[in-house]
């Protein structure tokens, strides 16, 4: 039986002290030990960024890839090997940034992977550039004057896109982002969890108290219904996208492994890949 | 009676152009003849003038013939663009809805012949059966009985109803007929026998596609682009019966990295792509080398830059192939010269992949990737599925419960053992960052070298079997040395050249890297000249062999790159034309 334990490993991340990522490796190691998965039947697919480097954090198999290009390897390994779960992760840049496009379509495609987004709007490793989640008049080393672009709304942006299981939690509630990641992998689709990461060193405002100043939790909603994508919208717009908790699930879609004509249960990477001569002979028939 | 004879269907794109010239491809490769077919068309789906170049023979051609024998009109242009390639005494036969007329620099020449195609195929039914009356016409001319296409047709529509047969094959014998009625027999466009063998015809792609399912491939993450299409396609297909499948990714970097990702989770995955698409790749063929995950990248080359001609034949993408991506990685990069090559190339490609777990490459040019060729049925007993170094689970029972599993272990040819997710004892981590045994990140001076070591050792000082063809004198006075479907062209020429007494050699590189050094130097020493062809501007294979420090006394480069595929006839007047000027 494997336990959060089974998730740690002995390295050090090189994230700054009270990097909001901290939360987030806790929270997924803590996810991955609740639903009782084996460390080598997860495979972490991360991107490029400080948050990039949490594929190396977490005891599981793990590819660190090039920057925005996490989801379509996580993709890859989920159709290789339909039996894994499959989590991607990295940074507001990474996944609404360079690899917008990649989120978008993963979204669509809805196959069964859990992207996790550490957003702290701004760019980290290269030391504090504007990020696509930046609000509008930030200031940052590229928007000295502020920022003159309207960020960018994941939230609205997934609901948009289709997205079957949407969460964002805060770095600064470990109970709740761990039950929002375990949540999403439980899920059989797509799921977001997008994270407030605050980056401790280039962000001095959107700090662990400005986060706590300024977003809800669903929570205090009684009657909020996450099955109801109108609703959804509503409150996301009505929050400005400053809320906390699961935000939308469809439980109903399928995924996109089990609409693919031809496509076993047994995964890929288990099949016997000879042809056979009678095959062969066949298809080469089709030639003649 | 002709050994070979060159015929050519011409009209606006939409009109059924192709399918009138693939009936005419299949039905005569069904009777034992070779064909070689290659396609004219622009990157429009309707207008646009369209034609199919069809060369029929009795022997295996891999070129398009010098000129036509038989051309088929159904609009002026056609006539009008590609009358100049009628041989003297060859014939236009024409739609005569259009009246069509001979060019005046043509019509001592050649003779036209107009027959009311669409007329007749509307009495027999529907115009859009004109393709079947003109291929009636042609049939006459060529000696052929005019049911010639039956099974063909038979194939093609007797699933969907026997009485379209029939009336296709009506439309057929009534162009046979009027043909006929013009009171003309042509005994100089009979054709010699066929041969008894049973042949295959395919394009490049398919065979590249088909090679690829051989090999085992299940996962084919792709973005659409001419001339790479069909591969997907063709795929599309097959998979879904093995379990796989095609995925359109949201472009070419998405492709590449999904790639990437199935090919570390342990299945055979390819993708495959154009110019356009390969400059997208770039970034992650080098996480590809650096990671050391085997990748199969099919670049069908067009012509370029940019969008360039994107429905044209070039072979301009060596460079970018070869040293695109930044840093440096080992690469391996097939460069097949037939359909049938292509076949056994793409197999072999996931075999490099995995021996040598880095990205291999299939690149073909445009003319391989679509003429149709007839080739000898595949041989299954060839086709061997090699997956590499693999931990076994004693490797996997080793690694202590808090260790982690030493992928990239320096073993003595640089060559790592791999395992797959899933499997338990053989977490261990993948990162582009440079790293150490475990996949750990480390920048430190003394790593990085060791590691670059390890992953370029891999194919240091290697040649891959098969790199170089050689054909010709032993001890030649020219020495061509090309790349990709120039061997069709190339070949004749030096056919030609041989019977013209002249001691001509034709050195085919079939491997672009490694780069055979070796092979190629052994053959530029014993020549007195070398001239390197290539359908580029710049000449990149020239410049490659010199990068790698091949040199010769005389040494020159004859490119062509206005889209269209070497003829014979011109490399054969090229090499004349240099032994003159040599001898003076
Ligand atoms: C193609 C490419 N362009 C630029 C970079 C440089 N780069 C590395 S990480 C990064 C952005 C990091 O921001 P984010 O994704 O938000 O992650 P964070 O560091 O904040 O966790 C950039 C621009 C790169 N690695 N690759
Ligand atoms: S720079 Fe910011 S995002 Fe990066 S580790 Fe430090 S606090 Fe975290």
């Amino acid at each position: 039986m494997a336990t959060v334990k089974e998730f740690r490993n002995s390295i050090r991340p090189n994230w700054c002290p009270g990097c909001g990522d901290f939360a987030v490796q806790a929270a997924m190691q803590r996810a991955l030990g609740n639903l009782d998965l084996e460390p080598e039947n997860v495979a972490i697919i991360s991107g490029i960024g400080c948050s990039g480097r949490i594929s190396g954090y977490v005891n599981a198999y793990g590819f660190h890839g090039v920057h925005g290009r996490s989801l379509p390897v996580a993709q890859g390994v989920k159709l290789a090997n339909r039996k894994l779960t499959v989590l991607a992760a990295g940074g507001d840049g990474d996944g609404f940034g360079i690899g917008l496009n990649h989120f978008m379509h993963a979204v669509r495609r809805n196959m069964d992977i859990t992207y996790i987004v550490m957003d702290n709007q701004i760019y980290g490793l290269t030391k504090g550039q504007h990020s696509p989640t930046s609000s509008f008049g930030f200031k940052a080393k590229t928007t000295p004057a502020g920022n003159i672009e309207n960020s960018i709304s994941p939230l609205q942006v997934s609901l948009a896109a289709g997205i079957t299981y949407l969460a964002q939690g805060f770095s600064h509630d470990v109970n709740q982002l761990t039950e929002l990641i375990q949540g999403g992998i439980e899920h059989k689709g797509f799921s977001l969890i997008n994270v407030f990461s605050p980056c401790v060193t280039y962000n001095k405002v959107n700090t662990y108290e400005w986060y706590k100043e300024h977003t809800v939790n669903l929570n205090q909603f009684a009657d909020y219904n996450p099955l109801d994508r109108g609703a959804a919208i509503a409150k996301v717009i009505e929050t400005d996208g400053l809320c906390t908790g699961l935000i939308f699930k469809d439980t109903e879609k399928p995924v996109f492994e089990d609409l693919v004509k031809g496509y076993q249960d047994a995964p890929i990477v288990d099949q016997d890949l000879t042809l056979g001569q009678e095959r062969f002979d066949r298809i080469m028939a089709e030639f003649a | 009676m002709l050994q070979e004879l060159s015929w050519k269907v011409g009209g606006q794109q939409g009109e059924g152009i192709d399918s009138t010239g693939k009936t005419f491809s299949s039905s005569l490769n069904k009777m034992g003849y070779f064909i070689y077919s290659y396609r004219h068309f622009s990157s429009r789906i309707k207008g646009g003038h369209t034609n199919d170049k069809v060369r029929v023979s009795t022997v295996q051609r891999f070129s398009s013939a010098d000129a036509l024998d038989i051309l088929l009109a159904f609009d002026q242009e056609t006539i009008d663009f590609n009358g100049h390639e009628l041989r003297p005494g060859g014939v236009v036969i024409a739609d005569a809805k259009f009246n069509p007329t001979l060019p005046a620099d043509i019509a001592k020449d050649v003779s036209l012949f107009s027959i009311p195609f669409t007329k007749i195929a509307e009495q027999n039914g529907a115009a859009i059966m004109k393709n079947m009356v003109a291929l009636g016409a042609t049939s006459f001319v060529m000696g052929l009985p005019p049911d010639f296409c039956a099974a063909e047709l038979q194939s093609k529509f007797g699933k969907k109803s026997q009485k379209i047969v029939e009336q296709n094959l009506l439309a057929v014998k009534a162009g046979y007929e009027a043909m006929e009625q013009q009171g003309r027999t042509f005994p100089e466009f009979a054709l010699a026998p066929a041969t008894p063998d049973h042949h295959l015809l395919m394009i490049g792609n398919d065979a590249i596609g088909f090679g690829a399912l051989a090999a085992g491939v299940r996962v084919m993450p792709a973005y659409p682009i001419t001339p790479a299409s069909d591969v997907m396609e063709y795929l599309i297909r097959q998979l879904p019966a093995v379990g796989g499948l095609v995925i359109q990714t949201e472009d070419e970097i998405a492709a590449l990295n999904m790639t990437i990702g199935a090919s570390y989770a342990g299945s055979r995955t390819l993708t495959a792509t154009s110019g356009p698409g390969l400059s997208l790749m770039m970034e992650a063929i080098g996480l590809a080398g650096m990671t050391e995950t085997p990748v199969v990248i099919v670049d069908t080359q067009r012509g370029g830059p940019s969008t360039g001609l994107p429905t044209k034949h070039e072979q301009s993408d060596m460079y970018a192939v070869l040293f695109g991506t930044h840093g440096e990685i080992p690469k391996i990069v097939l460069a097949p010269a037939t359909a049938e090559e292509c076949f056994y190339a793409s197999v072999q490609s996931f075999n490099y992949a995995e021996q040598y777990q880095c990205p291999t490459l299939l690149i073909t040019d445009l003319a391989l990737s679509l003429a149709s060729q007839s080739v000898m049925p595949f041989d299954y007993s060839k086709v061997t599925i090699d997956r590499g170094l693999l931990a076994t689970a004693e490797d996997l029972a080793q690694v202590g419960p808090s260790d982690m599993f030493k992928r990239y272990e320096r073993l003595e040819n640089g060559v790592s053992p791999r395992v797959f997710p899933g499997q338990k004892g053989g977490l261990h981590h993948v990162t582009g960052v440079e790293h150490n045994e475990i996949g750990r990140p480390d920048e430190g001076a003394a790593n990085h070298v060791k590691m670059m070591d390890k992953r370029l050792g891999k194919l240091k000082d290697v040649e891959l079997p098969g790199s170089v063809s050689y054909r010709g004198a032993q001890d030649p006075d020219v020495l061509l040395v090309a790349v990709g479907s120039s061997y069709g062209p190339i070949s004749e020429a030096l056919d030609r050249l041989e019977a013209a007494g002249l001691s001509v050699g034709h050195a085919h590189v079939h491997v672009l890297s490694p780069f055979p050094v070796k092979s190629l130097s052994q053959r530029m020493q014993r020549a007195r000249q070398v001239i390197v062809v290539e359908s580029n501007a710049t000449g990149q294979l020239f410049h490659l062999m010199r990068f790698y420090g091949l040199s010769h006394a005389e040494m020159s480069s004859y490119t062509k790159y206005d889209g269209t595929p070497f003829l014979p006839r011109e490399v054969e007047e090229k090499v004349r034309g240099l032994m003159i000027a040599w001898q003076r």
